[in-house]
């Protein structure tokens, strides 16, 4: 799910970044590479409680890069890989069980990957990007929502949200009392290079 | 013999009747899942046991609260006329303790789920929302009214088992029908008057 989200928003970024750069003579230099870096990123999640409240948590440790190109948005990439041994949510039992082999099955399956497979700007700095989201050995296709926040000093920063059905990778367990929708809600901070 | 629903002075109606195996079965049930889902390797199944473990205390403690009051607003069968006195005295505390024994564990089961700090909600067979007891929420609450759930479980164990063997003592040993009227209230009871 943090991979989807943490794709999705590379894809985001670089939908963004495209119409951005169109829009803004600063942005006209944003077409390049990008590493996503841990610092200045984040990778939040929340899963809906029946009555009321959420499980709210962040993946700490994620890669990435995104590949905006000025000339073609469609063009533009992006790629994540999520570690979900990473996952916090501030409560061990509730990260450990996560964790387990109930949910991401950290120990067997390491990386939670996302690699976009279009790019559609929907404004000037906004973008939809589509990819395939791989988790627990199944791979799907996803939807998230980019914006571009900045871009300065070579350094681009989107924010990328999106929905997951966790069903769908069989991490189904705690549903209804748990929503089987896990909103993604990222910060995704690119260095050139 | 019309089909019996309510107690009279010699024999259990079916209601006492059903209400009373319907709740030991799922008794032995829940006792069967309690201790296996600590045990349980798997946290996926850890989980899931937890949750039917929590939807049959809920049932559980809703029959017992049906079976509470229908008690109260019944006639209870009388005790075998050669009872002693030292029984007659023990018994309505023995019976009175098997209740309070049927409401404790579940009601602190209730307790211990608002007490902990992991919000799990409850959701009796995936149904409704059952809200949680005003208790504190913390690592020291939760862990006081786990190990009172589970000390009051065992206690419900020890004082089912001695409470069967007694039903068996009556049906073998003293030859009376303490036991079976409690299977159906067609057997011939002592006492019975002519009806």
């Amino acid at each position: 799910m943090p991979i989807r989200n943490s794709v999705a928003a590379t894809l985001a970024a670089i939908a963004i970044a495209i119409p951005a750069a169109r829009a803004a003579t600063s942005l006209s230099e944003a077409g390049g590479r990008y590493t996503i870096s841990q610092a200045g990123s984040s990778i939040r999640f929340s899963i809906g409680k029946t009555g009321g409240g959420s499980l709210d948590g962040a993946f700490a440790r994620f890669s990435g890069n995104i590949r905006v190109d000025n000339a073609s948005a469609d063009r533009s990439e992006v790629n994540i890989t999520i570690m979900p041994a990473s996952v916090g949510t501030g409560q061990g039992r509730i990260d450990a069980f996560l964790r387990s082999d109930a949910v991401f099955d950290a120990a067997n399956d390491p990386e939670i990957r996302f690699r976009s497979t279009s790019v559609r700007r929907t404004g000037e700095t906004s973008a939809t990007i589509t990819g395939n989201l791989t988790a627990r050995g199944k791979t799907m296709p996803e939807k998230f929502q980019a914006e571009l926040k900045s871009f300065r000093g070579g350094t681009i920063t989107f924010r990328v949200t999106g929905k997951v059905l966790r069903s769908r990778y069989g991490m189904d367990v705690g549903t209804p009392i748990y929503s089987n929708v896990v909103e993604f809600d990222m910060t995704l901070s690119g260095r050139r290079g | 013999m019309a089909l019996l629903i309510g107690n009279t002075q010699a024999r259990y109606g079916w209601i006492a009747i059903l209400l009373h195996w319907l709740i030991a079965l799922l008794f032995i049930a829940q006792i069967a899942l309690g201790l296996a889902m600590v045990r349980m390797t798997s946290q996926r199944s850890a989980f899931e046991l937890i949750q039917l473990h929590k939807s049959i205390g809920f049932l559980l403690l809703g029959l017992v609260v049906l079976r509470l009051g229908w008690r109260l607003a019944n006639v209870t069968p009388r005790l075998p006329a050669g009872t002693g006195l030292l029984e007659r005295r023990a018994a309505p505390i023995a019976h009175f303790t098997l209740y309070a024994l049927q409401f404790a564990p579940p009601l602190t089961g209730w307790a211990l789920v608002s007490a902990s700090v992991l919000e799990i909600p409850s959701m009796p067979f995936d149904l409704f929302v059952m809200p949680n007891l005003p208790v504190p929420v913390s690592d020291a609450s939760e862990a006081w009214w786990g190990a009172t759930h589970a000390y009051l479980a065992y206690a419900a164990v020890g004082l089912v088992a001695v409470h069967a063997l007694a039903a068996l003592r009556h049906h073998f040993w003293l030859g009376d029908t303490v036991l079976v009227r409690m299977i159906s209230p067609s057997r011939r009871c002592d006492g019975d008057k002519p009806e």
